[in-house]
């Protein structure tokens, strides 16, 4: 048999039908939705008078408007009101299982799929938006969607795609002190830049990869968009199942044996041809902090911006964000510090910036959003004593969401101040009209909190 | 559900010698709360075409009243960034039938061809031709004919072909929906099931 990628094999046990000269008909095992893409698909459905067609395989939350404080009141803006309410009414409508603001299980629809065992390996995965990648990590094929194809899911279970290329991008070696898996992928993204991927659906592999926890997995697949690949998937192994292991919902499955034979199959098998192959050497990655508007414009934290290619795209970037050719950004002031999204809302997130925290305060004018990826992470972060450590050190623990990762509530970064965010994208305006954003790590967010400066996060961790 | 057509347009152009367009430039996230899809275009680049007090910016292409069109003209990695079809909603509100790029990211392209809004990706120079030809005279027309796949600069300057899956081209042209189509297989999507009881 012709060898395949784990890509090849799941789309292809997923392909309903061909379509000559086009796309494949594809089902979908898992569907995710949100507020803010589905409310015009569900119109569509009632203006073709169906329903839809497997609620059980579509699940929901809202995340994307709510606020991140006192969520046990209505949401105060009208339309997002008006939106989240929708989705809940749409959800009682066709039978899908909905987590609102405020239920025990709500968070960031990336966060909450996985951490409730709704992502399993081996599936296809879609959701109307591009971090739906995300879910690659447990070696799935995810992708994010537009509104017109949630509205196919709904309807059919199934969508049309043309196969994307595949690419495998190995990282050899292991990250160094300070260094994460954030690092590890705005320094891909950096290398080949926020088109580098277009049209192709990504493999991750190589020590530097299989070295990491699911968490890290997660941080590494969810930026696979911000390359502008199509997803990316790591190969399921023993930390994938040791992971699914610990969520009794899972573990106590009657077929979870069978499934972990069915799942061995999933890995590219010897001798494949990838349609593009990038490799990487993970010694030579730093602290990684972007200084431009797209997340290809990044650099490790003691570089000087380059020259660039004195684009007037390049330049408007530059001027955006009030910096220039050749500077160096450590040591510039900064205003806000957010740590929080689908990115880096973990569990392992919040660690990483409590542990630099700890024994340390709040700079003095530092504006810090720190938002759990859900209610557990929020749940978990009490229960580890983390939220007391970051009361000490000045910070408060929010509730969750999206929140400042694209400012849709209230929690934007005002125009022409500077914020380090974990999140994961730097555009104009991204989290407030004006707001100047360098992306970096929980723990470069940690050192930035605590000095009010770019701060390179090696600096201040004990041996 | 049946949709317009798209078969030869020709129109003048606006030109956004802008790379790497990102959806929340084309449409900001603090717009999205809507619940229907008209509307967004009074939104559309709504950061760079209006100030902080909702003044139109004057340097901004679209508050131009000289240069106007139905196609609009941008620099490479169009569309990138969030999957949020918003952007081809506000686009096509606005009075865009085409947009003409060197390169597109893939969920707008998936998204732009299911709204009947029509990406056409040109080679680099032609890209650069055009926005220049653009410049100097904002009345030049392009005729762009998707049955031959063709964009030509007119009165017949410079032309280009453009590539487009042919069950996307036909849907385009036929006014055809994916929902539709997928209805119509649907005793072929339950048989998958039955063979692939994963969950079901």
């Amino acid at each position: 048999m012709t060898p395949q990628t784990i890509f090849d094999k799941i789309w292809n046990s997923h392909v309903v039908r061909s379509v000559e000269d086009g796309p494949d008909v594809m089902y979908i095992d898992q569907h995710y939705l949100h507020e803010v893409t589905s409310p015009q698909a569900f119109d569509g459905l009632r203006a073709r008078g169906i329903p839809v067609l497997r609620p059980n395989r579509t699940l929901a939350t809202a995340d994307h408007n709510i606020p991140t404080v006192d969520q046990h009141l209505p949401i105060r803006d009208e339309l997002s009101r008006n939106q989240v309410n929708k989705l809940a009414e749409n959800c009682r409508e066709s039978g899908i299982e909905y987590f609102g603001p405020n239920h025990q299980k709500n968070g960031i629809v990336h966060v909450i799929g996985p951490e409730l065992g709704y992502t399993l390996p081996g599936m296809t995965i879609v959701c109307g938006d591009s971090h739906t990648a995300t879910h690659g990590a447990f070696g799935t094929i995810a992708f994010g969607i537009g509104t017109s194809e949630v509205e196919m899911v709904l309807a059919t279970q199934c969508i049309l795609q043309v196969k994307p290329k595949t690419m495998r991008i190995q990282v050899h070696g292991s990250l160094g002190k300070g260094v994460t898996a954030k690092d590890l992928i705005l320094y891909i993204i950096s290398q080949i830049t926020s088109g580098g991927a277009t049209g192709y659906f990504v493999e991750y592999a190589g020590s530097a990869i299989t070295s990491m926890s699911m968490e890290e997995r997660m941080t590494v697949c969810n930026m696979s968009i911000e390359m502008g690949a199509r997803g990316g998937l790591i190969a399921p192994d023993h930390t994938t199942y040791s992971y699914l292991n610990n969520i009794p919902a899972i573990a106590n499955r009657h077929d979870f044996k069978s499934m972990l034979l069915r799942w061995r199959i999933l890995k590219s098998d010897e001798g494949t041809v990838f349609g593009k192959e990038l490799e990487f050497n993970a010694s030579n990655i730093r602290p990684m902090i972007t200084y431009g508007t797209n997340p290809g414009m990044g650099m490790g934290i003691d570089e000087s911006i380059p020259e660039g290619d004195n684009t007037s795209s390049f330049l408007k970037s530059l001027n955006y964000m009030g910096f220039r050719p050749g500077m160096k950004l450590l040591g510039h002031a900064i205003d806000y510090v957010f740590v929080g999204s689908c990115t880096n809302g973990r569990i392992e997130d919040i660690r990483a910036f409590a542990g630099l925290v700890k024994g340390r305060k709040k700079a003095p004018g530092i504006t810090a959003l720190i938002v759990p990826g859900s209610k557990r992470v929020e749940q978990q972060a009490k229960t580890e004593g983390l939220t007391e450590i970051l009361r000490d050190a000045g910070f408060e623990l929010r509730q969750p969401g999206c929140s400042s990762c694209l400012a849709m509530n209230e929690d934007k970064v005002p125009a022409g101040k500077y914020a380090v965010s974990t999140s994961n994208r730097n555009f104009e305006g991204r989290q407030g009209p004006g707001a100047r954003t360098l992306l970096a790590s929980p723990l470069t967010a940690a050192a930035a909190a605590v000095t009010g400066r770019i701060t390179d996060p090696r600096e201040l961790l004990n041996d | 559900m049946q949709k317009v057509k798209f078969e030869i347009l020709e129109s003048t152009c606006i030109p956004l010698p802008v790379e790497n367009v990102d959806t929340d430039q084309i449409i900001p996230a603090r717009f999205l709360t809507a619940t229907s899809r008209a509307g967004f275009g009074q939104n559309l680049f709504r950061d760079w075409r209006f100030d902080k007090s909702g003044k139109p910016n004057n340097d901004f292409v679209l508050n131009d009243p000289a240069i106007t069109g139905q196609v609009l003209v941008a620099g490479k990695n169009f569309g990138c960034g969030s999957s949020r079809e918003h952007a081809v909603w506000a686009i096509s509100d606005y009075g865009f039938r085409a947009v003409v790029s060197s390169f597109f990211a893939d969920i707008f392209r998936n998204n732009a061809l299911n709204n009947g809004l029509l990406p056409v990706m040109v080679p680099d120079d032609y890209l650069s031709d055009m926005l220049e030809l653009i410049k100097k005279d904002p009345k030049t027309r392009v005729r762009i004919d998707l049955e031959r796949q063709s964009i030509t600069i007119l009165p017949d300057v410079r032309s280009a072909s453009f590539e487009i899956n042919p069950y996307k081209k036909e849907c385009m042209m036929k006014g055809l929906d994916d929902i539709d189509y997928l209805l119509s297989i649907k005793d072929m999507i339950t048989a998958y099931e039955f063979r692939n009881t994963l969950k079901i």
